[in-house]
Formats: C-alpha cells, sequence, structure tokens
C-alpha cells in the first residue's frame, strides 16, 4: 500500500471525461474543413434567402481620433458575396491540405472569421453604419468580468480545485467593490475590496473543498447561492435604506494612455478604456507567464496534475493549493468591481447575471490556458457586444441566438466536436496525505 | 479520443502507452490501483457518501447552525437592534429585548406565513397557510427526486433550471394554444411537459454517455440554452407572444389545462402536490424495487464494477438522465399549470431548479428524505414570504439558511468541531 493515494479523477467526481464511458473517436483534422464548409455554406444561403441591397459604410475611426481614417462604403451584396468566395477559398485550402496530410495553419481559420464576419456585417447592416472601433472596444469592454473570471478558474483548476463558485466571486466582489467605493470616495479601494472579497469566497471554498473533502463542484454551486442570497438581503436590508453612503460609488472613467491611445484603429480599442482593463492586460500576462516560466507556476501545475508525485518532491500539496485558489478569487474578485464599479455606479439584484458561468465555459473552451481563455473570453464578449450592435441597427438575427453562442459552442467543445477540452489530471480531486 | 485523455494508473508512470485499443487502458486503470480500491471509494464522491451515512445529530446540528447565523443576520441588520447597540453598555435590557423582538417577530412571522396563522378566527383561512406550504413543497420534491435520482448514478444534475424552463414552455405552448376537450388536454400538456424535461435531460446523459463530456458542465450550459431558446419563444410571434405586448410573456393558459384544485376553490393548494406524492412513491419504488433501479445504484457506486458485471453504463446515464428531466419536467409543468397558470414567463421556474439540488442533499438522495426536505425548504419558502411583507426581512434570508444547511451538512467534521464533538472515525 502505497503512503499516498491519489484516486482516478473519474472515480472522484473531477470534471475528466469519465473514462467508464468509451469515448467515440474524435477526428482533429477532419473537423476544420466541415465547420468551414457548413459555416460558409450557412452564410450562403442566409445572402440567397434575404437579399439586402444597398451599401454598408464601415467606419474605422472615432471623430476625436488624431489621426482619422476614412469611412470604407461598400455595396453590401456584392461585398457580402464576395466574401463567401473567400470563406470557400479558405475551406478549400483547407481540404486540400487534409487530403495532403499537410498541418493546418494557425492563418486559416483567423482569415476565415474574418472574411465571415465582414461579410456578414455588410449584409446585416446594409443601408447603415458600422462603427468598427465602438463594435470592438465595446466587446473589450463587455469582456473585463469574463477575462478576471476565467483567469481565475484557470489558477484555480490547474491546482486541482475545480471552481463553480466564480459566479460568487464576481458577484461579492461587485457587492464588497461598490460599498467600499461608496465609504472610502476612492476606487482603487474598491478594487481592493473586491481583490478580498473574491479571496474570502475562494477561502470558503477551499476550507470545504481542500480540508474537509467536499465535492468541490457541490460546494462551488452552494456557494453561488449563498452569496446570492447574502448579496440580495444585504441589499433590500442595508443598502436600500442608506444608498447614499453605502451605495453610489464614483464611476470610474476611461482613461486615454497618451501615444498608444493615438495609434488608428488599435488606440481607440485598447487604450482608450477604464484603468481596470490596463489592470486586465497586466493579469494576463503576469498569470501567462508565472505559470509557465517559473518555479511557483510548474508547482501549481504539478499539484493539479499529478498531487501524489509533487508530494513526493516536497512540494505542499494542499498549501500550494490553498494559495492558489486565494490568488484566483482575488483576481475573480477584481472581475466583480467591473459590475458595481464600471458598468453601472452601483451594486444591484444579482448583477452578475451568469457572466461567472460564461467565464467557467471560457476556462473550458481556453482549454485550462490562461491566454486561450482569456482570447474565449474576448470572443465571447465580442459575441455579446454584438448582438447590441446588431439589435440596434435592426437586424434579422433574434438576440437569443447570439447570446446562446458562448453556451453552446462550449457544449460543442466538452463534447469533442470542436477540438477535444482536456482537464488537469487532477482537477476536482481532494488531496489526502496519509 | 488520445491515451493522453485518460488518468494514467500510478504504479507505472515511466511505462509508455499502447498507441491502439484505447479501450483497455480505460479498463486497465481501475485494476492498477486495486489496492487502493476500497480505501479509494470509501472516500470518493465523499459528499454523496458522507450525507448518506452522517448520523442524525450532524444534520439536526446543521440545521441548528444555519438557523442560528440566519438570526444573527436578522438581529444584526435591524434597526431597534442598532439603534440600543448604542448604549448597549449603559442599558444592555434594552439591548438583548430589541435582539429578541427582531428575532422572534421573524420566526413568528414564518409560523404564521406557514403552518398555522393564529391572528385569524376562521379555522379554515386559520389553517391556509399550512396548505401554502404543501403548495411551495410540491415542485421542490419533484424537482429533489430529479437532482436526488442522478445522485444516485453518482450525476450531478445542475440543469434543472434548464429542465423546468423547457418543460414549462412546451407545457404551456400546449396548455395555452392548443384546444382539447378537458380532462385530455391537462393529461397531454403534462406528459408533453414531461417529454420536453426529459429531452433536455437526455442530452446531458447522452452526451455524457456517447462522448464523456461532462454533466456539471452541459446541464449548467444547457440552461441558458434553454433560458434562451424559451426567450425567443416566447418574443416571437408566431410562437406563443401574447399579442400586442412587449413583455415576454404567453397567453394564460385555458380552464381545461390547469391542474384542479384539490381542496376547493378557498385553497391555492393543486393536484401538482398530490403529483409530487405519486412521484415519490414511483422513484421510491424504481430505486429500490426494479432492475433499473439496481443498474442505476450499481453504476453510482462503482461503473467501472458495475461495467464488468455487463451493465450498459452509458445507456444507464441516459436513462437516469431521461427520468431526472422528466421529473424536474413535471416541476416546470406544475408551475406553469397550477401555480402560476396566468401564462408562461421567463421566471416560471423561480430558482426551484437549484433549490432541488439543496433538496436532493438534504434529503441524502433517498425519495422519503427527499419529500421531508421538500417540505422543510416549502415550508421556509412560504414563511419567508410572509417574514418579508409583515417584519421587512428579505425573503433571501431563506437563500442564505438553505445553503448553510447544506454547507455544515456536507462537512461533518467542521460541524464537530464547531461543537467540540469527539472525532467520529470508521464507521
Amino acid at each position: 500500500m502505497s503512503t499516498v493515494t491519489n484516486p482516478t479523477p473519474a472515480d472522484q467526481g473531477g470534471l475528466a471525461p469519465d473514462p467508464a464511458v468509451t469515448p467515440t473517436k474524435a477526428a482533429g483534422a477532419k473537423k476544420l474543413p466541415i465547420i468551414f464548409g457548413v459555416m460558409a455554406a450557412l452564410l450562403a444561403i442566409v445572402l440567397l434567402r434575404s437579399a439586402h441591397e444597398g451599401d454598408t459604410t464601415f467606419q474605422l475611426s472615432a471623430e476625436t481620433d488624431f489621426v482619422t481614417l476614412p469611412d470604407i462604403t461598400v455595396p453590401s451584396m456584392l461585398t457580402a458575396w464576395l466574401m463567401v468566395l473567400v470563406c470557400v477559398a479558405v475551406a478549400g485550402e483547407s481540404v486540400r491540405r487534409l487530403l495532403a496530410h499537410v498541418r493546418q495553419p494557425a492563418w486559416l481559420p483567423i482569415v476565415f472569421a474574418l472574411a465571415w464576419m465582414t461579410g456578414f456585417l455588410s449584409w446585416a447592416a446594409a443601408d447603415g453604419r458600422i462603427r468598427v472601433v465602438s463594435l470592438f472596444a465595446g466587446a473589450v469592454a463587455l469582456a473585463i468580468p469574463l477575462v478576471f473570471g476565467a483567469l481565475g478558474g484557470v489558477l484555480g483548476e490547474r491546482a486541482g480545485v475545480v471552481n463553480i463558485a466564480i459566479e460568487g466571486q464576481l458577484l461579492f466582489g461587485a457587492f464588497a467593490a461598490a460599498i467600499t467605493a461608496s465609504l472610502t470616495g476612492s476606487s482603487l479601494a474598491g478594487l481592493v475590496a473586491a481583490m478580498v472579497a473574491g479571496a474570502l469566497i475562494a477561502l470558503i471554498l477551499g476550507l470545504f473543498a481542500i480540508t474537509y473533502f467536499v465535492d468541490q463542484v457541490i460546494v462551488g454551486v452552494v456557494l453561488n447561492v449563498l452569496v446570492v442570497g447574502l448579496t440580495n438581503f444585504l441589499f433590500r436590508q442595508v443598502l436600500t435604506p442608506n444608498a447614499d453612503t453605502l451605495n453610489s460609488p464614483e464611476r470610474m472613467r476611461a482613461f486615454p494612455i497618451p501615444v498608444l491611445g493615438d495609434i488608428p484603429l488599435i488606440g481607440p480599442i485598447l487604450f482608450r478604456q477604464t484603468p481596470l482593463v490596463y489592470l486586465l492586460y497586466i493579469v494576463v500576462a503576469l498569470v501567462a507567464y508565472a505559470l509557465y516560466r517559473t518555479r511557483w507556476g510548474l508547482r501549481v501545475r504539478a499539484v493539479g496534475e499529478h498531487p501524489k508525485a509533487a508530494d513526493t518532491v516536497g512540494i505542499r500539496v494542499n498549501r500550494t493549493r490553498y494559495r492558489t485558489i486565494l490568488l484566483a478569487g482575488a483576481i475573480a474578485g477584481l472581475g466583480g468591481a467591473y459590475f458595481s464599479l464600471v458598468s453601472v455606479a452601483g451594486f444591484n439584484r444579482e448583477m452578475t447575471g451568469g457572466a461567472g458561468y460564461i467565464a467557467l465555459a471560457a476556462v473550458i473552451f481556453g482549454k485550462w490556458d490562461p491566454i486561450r481563455a482569456t482570447l474565449a473570453a474576448l470572443l465571447f464578449g465580442f459575441a455579446s457586444n454584438l448582438q447590441g450592435v446588431l439589435s440596434a441597427i435592426g437586424s434579422p438575427v433574434p438576440s437569443q441566438f447570439m447570446l446562446m453562442l458562448p453556451y453552446l459552442v462550449t457544449i460543442f467543445a466538452v463534447a469533442g466536436l470542436v477540438g477535444r477540452s482536456r482537464p488537469p489530471a487532477a482537477d476536482g480531486v481532494p488531496y489526502k496525505q496519509q | 479520443m488520445s491515451d493522453a485523455d485518460k488518468p494514467q494508473p500510478d504504479e507505472k508512470p515511466v511505462q509508455p502507452e499502447p498507441e491502439s485499443g484505447t479501450d483497455t487502458v480505460t479498463e486497465e486503470a481501475p485494476q492498477e490501483t486495486t489496492e487502493d480500491a476500497a480505501k479509494d471509494d470509501s472516500r470518493s464522491r465523499s459528499v454523496l457518501r458522507e450525507i448518506a451515512s452522517g448520523d442524525a445529530l450532524s444534520g439536526v446540528l446543521a440545521v441548528f447552525l444555519a438557523v442560528f447565523v440566519g438570526s444573527v443576520m436578522i438581529a444584526a441588520t435591524d434597526e431597534g437592534v442598532r439603534e440600543t447597540l448604542g448604549y448597549v453598555t449603559a442599558r444592555p435590557s434594552d439591548f438583548f429585548s430589541a435582539v429578541w423582538e427582531a428575532i422572534s417577530g421573524a420566526y413568528s412571522a414564518m409560523f404564521r406565513g406557514a403552518i398555522f396563522n393564529y391572528n385569524l378566527t376562521e379555522p379554515a383561512q386559520q389553517w391556509r397557510p399550512l396548505t401554502e406550504t404543501l403548495k411551495f413543497a410540491g415542485p421542490l420534491i419533484l424537482g429533489g427526486l430529479g437532482v436526488g435520482i442522478a445522485f444516485r448514478a453518482a450525476l450531478f444534475n445542475i440543469g434543472g433550471r434548464g429542465q423546468m424552463l423547457i418543460a414549462g414552455g412546451a407545457a404551456g405552448l400546449v396548455g395555452s394554444q392548443v384546444s382539447l376537450p378537458a380532462g385530455i388536454h391537462l393529461v397531454v400538456a403534462i406528459l408533453v411537459g414531461m417529454a420536453a424535461g426529459a429531452l433536455w435531460g437526455g442530452i446531458a446523459g447522452l452526451l455524457k454517455a456517447r462522448t464523456g463530456a461532462h454533466e456539471v458542465i452541459v446541464t449548467i450550459m444547457l440552461n441558458y440554452v434553454a433560458f434562451y431558446l424559451l426567450f425567443y419563444a416566447l418574443a416571437e410571434d408566431f410562437l406563443f407572444k401574447t399579442p400586442a405586448s412587449n413583455n415576454p410573456k404567453s397567453l394564460p393558459m385555458k380552464e381545461t389545462a390547469i391542474l384542479p384544485k384539490v381542496l376547493g376553490d378557498k385553497f391555492n393548494l393543486h393536484l401538482g402536490f398530490v403529483l409530487a406524492l405519486i412521484a415519490v412513491g414511483v422513484v421510491w419504488w424504481l430505486l429500490s424495487r426494479s432492475t433499473l433501479g439496481y443498474r442505476i445504484r450499481a453504476v453510482g457506486e462503482n461503473p467501472h464494477a458495475a461495467r464488468a458485471s455487463g451493465i450498459n453504463v452509458g445507456r444507464t446515464y441516459t436513462t437516469v438522465m431521461l427520468i431526472a428531466g422528466s421529473l424536474l419536467g413535471l416541476a416546470g409543468v406544475n408551475q406553469v399549470l397550477g401555480t402560476v397558470s396566468s401564462g408562461v414567463s421567463l421566471d416560471l421556474d423561480a430558482s426551484i431548479g437549484f433549490d432541488a439540488i439543496t433538496v436532493a442533499l438534504l434529503g441524502r438522495s433517498r425519495p422519503l428524505g427527499i419529500l421531508a426536505a421538500g417540505l422543510l425548504f416549502g415550508f421556509l419558502k412560504a414563511g419567508g414570504f410572509t417574514m418579508q411583507s409583515s417584519e421587512n426581512i428579505s425573503v433571501d434570508l431563506v437563500l442564505v439558511v438553505q445553503s448553510l444547511i447544506v454547507l455544515f451538512l456536507a462537512a461533518p467534521p467542521l460541524v464537530r468541531a464547531i461543537f467540540r464533538l469527539p472525532a467520529q472515525e470508521a464507521k
């Protein structure tokens, strides 16, 4: 009998695919051309079924820009059909590479996605204008809580602790940020309070999941309910009667960075945001670097992949897990501050509206990698901003289907239809030293 | 699926994995750890096991602790308590009587709202709160059964909300748009709703069985897909949006499709509670007397052993999720055709989908336990609304107490540590 036990994840209710059922074989390379083909055909069908005559204007810069790019006006249908041709060409190239057994390079999906999006937008916004800058800048802003939440999720799960409680951390972060910023009059204090609040939820998660071996998914779900109940209760009993002193924080303003903000196209999108966004860039870079390039990151990953081996070489498994999820909770809590300090000024009931679950989706869709999870969160932010833009210009696509997209994509991802997602081996498995 | 996707056996980490025959690798995994298997298994699914075998004392103490925390929250947010706190050292009696008033006021309001209203004179009206408790308990019991039966197969069904929304939407479509003779209409609406819920739950089961996709992730995501699907259906004229209305809400149910009141028109209690009681009986029979129930429990205890003894694990997963979905679907039907028959809306689930998880945990996934837990939470819900209206204490306190009960219940060692009870080791 070994001194430590490390059961297989599926026996422990971790999030790994269950080995007790035999998964159907998933072919990786074949899927890309199929997806391309289906998407291109879909766009062509949409164009055939309802033609939108007219011109579409793509506005590339805001009026206040230092360097103004000219507006691009194109005939709607012609452009859309051209883009369908580009998509078909990319799909054809992908098929050729598949038949020749050559690797599918990363630029294929990127070109495809850009062409598809351009074609779709020029059709959807016929006789209207698409403000490209605000489309993307809005997407970045909407993605803030998703990215912070997803980073928190990635860190926790890399250390082997499943964090369903991201939603609770965001909500509690928003709550703490609103109160603290109102009391002190400083947004910075609000951000710090949000971090503490997120870490506090993580501490409870750790207490039950790491120390008392309670199923991590159950603790996460229950913590979410607890935070909803607690914040709703306090909002009604305490915040609403004293709204002036406790729930009137100052809204964070956009702070353009002098030189970077003047770069055409990129500047207004990335560098004319609130300080929380700049903080986001730093945190993403730090987490990605630390997780893969430092001794600390190696230990975190070791603890999440094979805690027994980590223990044998002298890494304190549970202490590492505690530290990591506290940090992860602080990061997720920071995302919560977006809701009550940036999006609107002040806390409201259940104001996170399921963002924590989208962040969880981004973690899985991003394959437990900080950079990919960030990109996934940005993609989901883009989808939800696009929905807003489309419903404003009266697009025929029902907004509900746009909003459904992140969740559908995640189901496809875990089912292995769009690249299989594999969690860290010991994700969700409590570790008990014997 | 590549070999790297599978958890590797511990004892031979350096040995290269065979390139083909993924099946054999999966089957080897449990054998490699046979030495530890017994031990691992006793610790695995720790919460389910703990809740199933935890002693009654822990349960009582967990409820006591949660109610205590709730009382502290009531006292701490009470106006009178905060005023007297200012001079607590000068006149502590004022402070304590204020605390007592706040807490006793809250709990007596709960009692009046959920069991017996002693402020009224007519007996029928006095006992009306009890029927309200039963009315709230109905869907909680149904939902708890849906989550609980999945727990027995070691599946975590967080998709209660989505299953209820889809089922409620489908039943509402039949109930408000279709005309059928009385009696048949109601039966058809209920069956369509249950089938829709079963379908929604079955997706998660099927994906788990065929691709190994984890049911927690799939059911969470399906909740939101269901929400937006229903949202779409309620916002479009050709489905069932109320004409000339901007609210995403359907027309009210037709008379023939409404669940009849059980105790006459004076009480809101409808047939849904009776259906819940029947469901308790059916699930009890299914789990403890039928072959399918045996398979479900075998797969839940140890999927590898179950497969070795010839049980089709994947099919069992799919079947149990179909059943779970139909039970939660019935909870959704209960809302749309019974409790709120004025039309399908997006909040028809009334957070029952998540409450059902706590009901199933508190009821230890046993049908009779779920019945008791459902009645307790129905009591909290009915009482909570009265507490809010008469004592101005937010009904959300109930959510806090509910989740605390489950948290404390899930970790008996923590409760023991708090009350300084001796640790209980071997069972």
